[in-house]
């Protein structure tokens, strides 16, 4: 904490800490100083000049530097002879600020006036009605009538799609520039930018597709004026018809805080519809922030492909049947049989996972976690604790980024990694190709796929550059992944990397730690609850006497794991859609979206948080953990199944690190800055003050004995000289079944491909376009080439969930696809 | 070195070598030798004369003859009679009508034209620009190595301080006091900036500077370099000003040949060296925070002030942005010290002033007077009187954004102080002189016109204001306007002053303001009588 500075605003004296500016010091002491450029997440520019107000300093006597005094023996303060804008003046010792003044008034009044002269005023269609600044603005300072009558108003483009996810209202946008400094600032990916001069300033768009960025969508947030709107909410609902409701993203490790609104409309049979996703703020997880897979990537809850009925398997094939019905059918097909696996994924809640786990270990199963990265039991031991929170690393601390591309694959993690780096903690990123966020990085370890592990172990001996700087740092964050490793390797990475903390001394402070990077939302709740992922599934699968899958699609993503599914003795799924697993099922469930149920997961920073209900359930369909309860039921195994937070106090009495928490717990929150939400928007956007809950981070487990050795993994060899490294590779927007129903992000997907490195390809004799069939054994894929700079020598890339049926890195042989000639 | 007993100059600056000045010294050398003088007379190209109504230009010393406009075919005529033969070639003299320059100063010699007090162009149109040898022998970087071996950076800003130098771009910010400001801060990087962006219409004191004495600006800087501790310059040069960047990037490679610029000056440790950047043709981009904007590669916008460029400037570093004419000043005042500066000018503001003589008078052209001279002798003395002997009405000062003076101003001395006592700004020293045919109403009109195409559009109350002034300003001309425009006119330009984030917004209105104040009858009378009083405006005729 800096120095305190004591000033008088409204005569209201209030300490705030030195070098914070006027409009936030009002702010903290709940006087509104209006704004529409100044965003309390950026650096103020003063372009708007709403937030001009009179500021005055104590006069200081030259020659004793002590303030002069009044008569009445207050210090004299001289004010300026113009109002100053208090988002760009910090404040200092003794200043006293009026915005109350009839001068401040009037220049508000002038300066709305102003932005009104050029603006259509259509807030009855306008998207942001109601919960626009300009219009609360407008409301509370502006005159009531405007004198400027002539060639009526400027008349522009009113549907500027700047690519297809935004759209731009010309006439609307008032040029304050907060979604331009977003862009650049924040996110990075200056994509949009100011164009022209005087009154032709404009926003355009250079990038193809348009407005290129994964965090577009906050830009309508942080929009004062309805001039930025989202292709998938525009002339969508009112503001003030929606309800919102509290949820967490589904998508990625990072657990970002959502609010879900809700609209009862006639339109969907008079059924309550999802509107729009908007962030919630949670400074220790998105701040206000969201990515567009998250904003977007909601439909597939409401897609109608998902299951509505149970189905049984009768006569070799799956029939509707009651849910009376198929509880029993699955629990009969349990009973019979011994050698029980759970397979489940991370998209379950904790509850969901504990649950399976109880039936499964009642029946002398095995847990076994759909996942084909390890490391979730050192996240357990090393992992951040406490209050620790990505804002607190600057100078003096470390990041380290490992087998990963977090831009790709936890967007705001990114963005929280990046701000560390510019608040000057070392960021080291190592990686077999370059990322987006070796921009930011003090050192880059490159590496062959194959030596990961090598480099990695290097850095344990610390003599290089980037071991020293870890070595050094006070506190050190380690993101790892899975990119290029095989289950084994990536426990070997794990054990490594927590290692590294433990040689450094930073495996006990709060503020250090592991955090595993996983495909999906809740992979660490399975760890948490003792899932663990199976280095050979498929003998595992094909020898189970039963296999009850849970949120996992082993079948579509595999064709050994079908295979395998299909010599298993039973199989029971849980699922929201018919998947290629579930049409192999003997049982099939029809479950829950995380938009239609109460639930808990855990991020990768451990964070526990809830989600809300927001719509009612498609009928016929249940939460996992009731299906799961409910099963056990028949099999006479007592579980708690009927309310989610039921389940999870049961969990927090199993599980030490879960001791003590409670749904009411996770509801618990704090205030936090800055301040958004509440009455005004002007501030902070339209992002949703936190009400419901801001999670709570699991105690840190003890870590026990001494460290193992890691196993000796050797990363395969080549099988020959000419074998190519086929490596999957997570991209944020993928073909999966949770992001396809999302129509609106079709033309950004990942198609299934092939990227290879230009001397590959020219050794192959291939160009982008072209094919080449790849294979190993019986297994053979033929795919489209790009060729990419970025790709390393000897490896090709697969953008994950493209339908390539490839779930962990393989050596292939790779050669030209000769092209049947079409008959 | 020879003893030549006539020395002849060509005019070199952008409009005499477009008219073929080149061909001119061309045809001179030739000519000279065809005679066989070459061992007795020296041709050089210099800058600019200082007038343009007759280029290219030739001046034959010493007998100080101005030809022009001198065309190649004339040349040997003209070296027979004046070189061979010895008389002045009377039928190509050049009439007297402009002034300024070395014509100006030889005119003054000779008594016909009244005197300036030259400090900043004392060179200009006397040496050769290209030749760094010439700048030496007048006196040049004579300055700088006394101040690199002589005075600590500390006794330079309290020359400087003490000489009451004050910036010449317009807003007159005592220059001493600006250099105190970034000496102390404590930073390994600091950097010097030329504004020399000369953006203003009407406006071209800073061209003549760059064009005939570019050296002047670079000692000046590394001057300025010295005393604050800075190591790098930029001068930022308007993109249209081609021969000015070619010259100065000319003399730049020279001083670093000579070792003015560069490591270890002067065998000393200073080390200094300047770099060039051209604008693009934005009139903002001479406001010094969108010029630091401009040059590190962004959009030239203004940033909002304070921090001001002293503390955080070009790259987040302390810099000093000087306009031309100001650093111009510096080494004759540390040549010749702070009190024989203070022997110049009046009291508060000492030295020289650059004007930029334009408009509906007999005389135009630039001329370096004292500080404090009135505006009625600058029109009767140097300007020889209102054009047709029509009346003075008003003159506007310092481009677009100066003021409006009328004529019961004349008499006011033209110094910072003096003209912001009577609510007039001096700005940057253009003196656009209008008759009593000039409509003041069209001349707004056209100057917001100006303001709303130049407004860079970042904050909005110069954006829409600018905008919607030329609306109403437009509305009036055309007889449309009501008489509540004006309130809303004042209303404009008080809250684009009292709002706006720079100089631009800020004074942008003040046009306005000033004919609202004296002319309020005759923009009244447009609205009123819908009559043009002098006519200009095209007002429809109302039934």
């Amino acid at each position: 904490m800096g120095k305190m500075v004591t000033l008088t605003i409204d005569g209201q004296v209030i300490s705030v800490p030195q070098g914070m500016l006027i409009v936030d010091a009002a702010k903290k002491a709940g006087i509104d100083i209006p704004v529409f450029c100044y965003h309390p997440k950026m650096e103020p520019v003063g372009m708007c000049r709403m937030c001009l107000v009179e500021v005055g300093r104590p006069v200081i006597d030259r020659t004793t530097g002590q303030p002069i005094l009044e008569a009445d023996g207050t210090p004299k303060i001289q004010f300026g002879p113009k109002l100053e804008t208090a988002c760009t003046t910090p404040v200092s010792e003794g200043m006293v600020v009026r915005t109350q003044t009839q001068v401040v008034a009037e220049a508000r009044r002038g300066i709305i006036e102003f932005l009104l002269t050029s603006h259509p005023l259509d807030c009855p269609i306008c998207d942001k009605g109601g919960e626009c600044p300009l219009q609360n603005l407008t409301m509370a300072y502006g005159p009531g009538e405007s004198r400027f009558q002539y060639e009526d108003k400027m008349h522009l483009a009113k549907h500027v799609p700047l690519g297809e996810l935004i759209y731009l209202d010309r006439e609307r946008c008032i040029l304050c520039g907060r979604c331009v400094r977003f862009q650049s600032n924040v996110a990075d990916d200056p994509v949009i930018a100011f164009s022209q001069r005087g009154r032709a300033l404009q926003i355009v768009t250079f990038s193809e597709p348009g407005f290129d960025s994964y965090f577009s969508g906050n830009t309508t947030d942080i929009c004062p004026v309805g001039a930025l709107t989202t292709a998938d909410f525009r002339f969508g609902a009112r503001p003030w018809e929606m309800i919102p409701t509290a949820s967490i993203c589904p998508h990625c490790p990072v657990g970002c805080n959502l609010t879900l609104n809700v609209r009862r409309e006639a339109a969907a049979g008079g059924r309550e519809v999802i509107k729009r996703v908007m962030p919630r703020q949670n400074e220790w997880v998105n701040e206000i922030w969201i990515c567009d897979k998250g904003r977007f990537g909601y439909h597939y809850t409401e897609s109608p492909e998902r299951l509505r009925q149970p189905l049984v398997r009768k006569n070799g094939r799956l029939e509707p049947a009651t849910w009376e019905e198929a509880l029993a059918f699955a629990a009969e097909g349990l009973r019979e049989r011994s050698g029980v696996v759970a397979l489940a994924g991370g998209r379950l809640s904790n509850e969901d996972f504990f649950n399976l786990y109880q039936v499964v270990t009642a029946r002398q199963g095995r847990a076994v976690l759909y996942s084909t990265m390890a490391g979730g039991d050192y996240v357990q031991r090393y992992g951040l604790s406490g209050d620790a929170n990505l804002a607190g690393l600057g100078k003096g601390d470390a990041v380290l980024v490992v087998a990963t591309d977090l831009h790709e694959e936890a967007p705001l993690w990114w963005l929280r990694v990046k701000q560390a780096a510019e608040r000057g903690a070392t960021l080291i990123v190592a990686n077999a190709r370059p990322t987006k966020l070796e921009r930011y990085a003090a050192h880059v370890i490159r590496y062959a796929y194959s030596e990961v592990l090598e480099k990695v172990q290097s850095l344990l001996a610390g003599e290089s550059p980037e071991a020293q700087a870890l070595a050094k740092a006070t506190n050190l964050v380690i993101f790892f992944g899975q990119e290029g490793l095989s289950l084994e390797a990536s426990e070997a990475l794990a054990t490594m990397l927590a290692r590294l903390l433990v040689q450094n001394g930073q495996a006990e402070r709060p503020l250090s730690g592991l955090v595993a990077v996983w495909p999906h939302a809740n992979t660490q709740g399975g760890w948490e609850i003792g899932f663990r992922p199976d280095p050979d599934l498929a003998h595992t699968l094909a020898t189970a006497g039963a296999v009850w899958v849970a949120a996992a699609d082993p079948a579509g993503d595999d064709p050994i794991l079908a295979q395998a599914l299909e010599k298993a003795g039973f199989v029971i799924v849980q699922d929201l859609f018919l998947t290629e697993t579930a049409r192999r099922a003997d049982v099939v469930f029809p479950v829950q979206a995380f938009t239609e149920r109460e639930g808990t997961w855990t991020s990768g920073e451990r964070r526990v948080q809830r989600f809300y209900p927001a719509v009612p359930e498609l009928e016929n369909t249940r939460p996992d953990f009731m299906i799961v309860a409910q099963v056990a039921d028949h099999l006479g195994i007592p579980l708690v199944g009927r309310s989610a937070s039921r389940v999870f106090d049961e969990l927090a009495r199993a599980l030490p690190a879960f001791a003590g928490l409670s749904y009411t717990r996770l509801a618990e929150v704090v205030e936090q800055w800055p301040l958004v939400g509440r009455g005004d928007l002007y501030y902070g956007g339209t992002v949703y003050e936190n009400t419901q809950g801001l999670g709570v981070r699991l105690a840190r487990m003890s870590a026990g004995a001494e460290l193992s050795e890691w196993p000796a993994v050797e990363i395969a060899p080549a099988p020959a000289d000419d074998a190519l490294y086929l490596v999957p590779v997570v991209r944020l927007y993928d073909q999966g079944q949770t992001l396809v129903p999302s129509h609106l992000l079709q033309q950004r997907m990942a198609r299934a491909a092939l990227y290879l490195a230009p001397a590959t390809a020219a050794q192959l004799g291939v160009q982008t376009g072209e094919r080449v069939e790849v294979s190993a054994g019986e297994w053979a894929e033929t795919l489209t080439v790009y060729v990419d700079a970025n790709v390393p020598v000897k490896a090709g890339l697969v953008p994950r969930s493209t339908g390539v049926p490839l779930r962990q890195p393989l050596w292939v042989r790779a050669q030209r696809a000769v092209l049947e000639p079409q008959p | 070195m020879k003893m030549i007993r006539s020395m002849v100059l060509v005019s070199g600056d952008s409009l005499s070598l477009e008219r073929g000045a080149e061909q001119v010294l061309q045809a001179l050398q030739n000519e000279i030798q065809a005679f066989g003088l070459s061992d007795e007379v020296s041709v050089m190209m210099i800058g600019d004369v200082g007038r343009h109504d007759a280029l290219p230009m030739v001046i034959v010393y010493p007998e100080a003859a101005v030809y022009g406009p001198v065309r190649p075919e004339d040349v040997h005529y003209l070296v027979e009679e004046h070189l061979y033969k010895g008389r002045i070639a009377n039928d190509l003299l050049a009439p007297v009508r402009e002034l300024s320059g070395r014509i100006a100063w030889v005119a003054a010699r000779k008594g016909t034209l009244p005197a300036e007090q030259r400090i900043v162009l004392r060179r200009v149109g006397l040496i050769n620009p290209d030749d760094i040898e010439e700048y030496i022998l007048h006196d040049g970087y004579t300055a700088l190595g006394k101040v690199l071996t002589e005075m600590t950076p500390n006794e330079v800003i309290e020359e400087i301080k003490k000489s009451g130098l004050r910036g010449r771009g317009g807003a007159g910010f005592p220059t001493g006091a600006k250099w105190s400001f970034v000496a102390r801060e404590k930073s390994a990087k600091k950097y010097i900036i030329c504004n020399a962006d000369e953006s203003e219409p009407g406006t071209f004191k800073d061209r003549i500077i760059l064009e005939g004495d570019p050296h002047s600006i670079i000692e000046a800087m590394a001057i300025a370099g010295y005393a604050v501790g800075a190591d790098e310059g930029y001068i930022y040069v308007r993109g249209e000003y081609l021969l000015a960047q070619e010259r100065l990037r000319r003399a730049i490679e020279q001083a670093r040949e000579m070792g003015f610029l560069g490591k270890n000056i002067f065998g000393t440790d200073f080390s200094f060296d300047i770099h060039i950047h051209t604008g693009a043709g934005a009139y903002i981009c001479g406001e010094e925070t969108a010029l630091i904007e401009s040059i590190e590669g962004k959009r030239g916008q203004p940033r909002s002030r304070p921090p001001f460029p002293t503390t955080y400037g070009l790259w987040g570093k302390p810099t000093v942005v000087n306009n031309v004419e100001t650093l111009a000043n510096v080494p004759p005042i540390v040549l010749n010290g702070a009190d024989w500066y203070r022997r110049f000018g009046t009291p508060s503001s000492p030295g020289t002033k650059v004007y930029t003589i334009l408009g509906n008078v007999n005389v135009t052209g630039v001329i370096e007077v004292p500080m404090g001279i009135t505006l009625r002798e600058v029109i009767n003395i140097y300007a020889k009187g209102m054009k047709g002997g029509a009346a003075f009405k008003l003159a506007q000062t310092g481009g677009s954004s100066g003021s409006l003076i009328p004529a019961s101003l004349q008499d006011t001395p033209m110094d910072f102080d003096s003209y912001a006592k009577a609510g007039v700004a001096l700005g940057s020293g253009a003196l656009l002189i209008c008759d009593e045919n000039t409509c003041v109403v069209d001349l707004v009109k056209v100057l917001m016109n100006f303001f709303r195409k130049e407004s860079c559009g970042k904050c909005n109350p110069c954006r829409i204001g600018t905008q919607r002034a030329y609306e109403i300003m437009c509305a009036i001309a055309e007889g449309r306007g009501k008489m509540e425009d004006l309130d809303q006119l004042l209303w404009l330009s008080e809250n684009m002053y009292l709002l706006s984030n720079c100089g631009l917004g800020q004074t942008a209105g003040t046009p306005i303001k000033d004919m609202l104040k004296h002319f309020r009858a005759e923009v009244e009378a447009h609205i009123a009588l819908h009559v043009c009083p002098t006519g200009v405006c095209k007002i429809k005729a109302f039934a």
